[in-house]
């Protein structure tokens, strides 16, 4: 290790691949880092909803506070989101299992697919909304 | 070349020591909440904004409260890897180890925190 410092004092000057900011955004790329963006964001609705579950289970006072903001409009916001959030990273989870078992790899099928969990997940949201 | 022994080779568990069970993992917890979540967020869904009396007479009902404990305990375990990778992507050092810690903390308090309501509700 000691020789190969001494023959190179500073570092090989390799090209690098091109920056993430040139390209041109892509539906494969997006739908991808929405799966992340949606799972990790679900803890927020999570933990609301533990908040309030917490909150029935101990006393009318904890309750009345965590029901209120639990069905306030930041209450809605949240469990709205968190739906939308749930749909979509559900479909996404679907598409991974799919390519998973070596299917879908293909650009025209994995962009199709792109499109039906975006679709999907509003459609799957509108529907919950309408029945719950 | 391959630069690696012969043993190392036969256990075939790669750079990351663990081979795929990470992987596996998620595939197995995300099954399992494919089939569990929908019918819970309808669950959830009816009981929220009603009375507490209410409320405390969904969660007590013993399919509710099974199917809300494994989804916290398993879901809180989905979460806390798939977090875990996402710090794993983003941050090195000792602030991905202290993030690691961090996120693993939260799910663990939240399931636990879940895990007492449902016996304080159901039992």
């Amino acid at each position: 290790m000691a020789e190969v410092k001494s023959s190179s004092p500073r570092r090989v000057e390799r090209p690098l691949s091109p920056h993430l900011q040139i390209y041109r955004p892509q539906l494969t790329a997006i739908s991808s880092i929405l799966t992340r963006i949606t799972g990790n964001a679900l803890i927020v609705g999570v933990v609301l909803a533990v908040w309030w579950l917490a909150a029935a289970a101990i006393s009318d006072n904890a309750f009345a506070l965590a029901n209120a903001v639990a069905t306030s409009w930041f209450g809605d916001l949240v469990f709205l989101g968190s739906a939308w959030a749930v749909w979509y990273h559900y479909l996404a989870g679907l598409r991974h299992l799919y390519f998973d078992a070596g299917h879908g790899m293909d650009i025209a099928t994995a962009e199709k697919l792109g499109w039906g969990m975006i679709i999907g997940s509003v459609v799957l949201t509108v529907l919950t909304v309408i029945i719950v | 070349m391959r630069y690696l022994t012969p043993r190392k080779r036969a256990v075939g568990k790669g750079s990351a020591h663990a081979g795929t069970h990470h992987h596996w993992s998620m595939t197995m917890s995300s099954v399992a909440l494919a089939f569990m979540v929908p019918t819970w967020m309808y669950l959830f869904g009816s009981a929220l904004g009603q009375s507490r009396a209410d409320v405390v007479a969904v969660f007590s009902h013993p399919f509710t409260a099974i199917l809300t404990a494994l989804i916290l305990v398993i879901g809180m375990r989905h979460f806390a890897m798939g977090a875990t990778m996402m710090i794993e992507d983003y941050s090195r050092g000792t602030a991905r180890k202290i993030l690691v810690m961090c996120v693993t903390a939260l799910a663990t308090v939240i399931a636990a925190t879940g895990l007492y309501a449902l016996i304080r509700i159901a039992l």
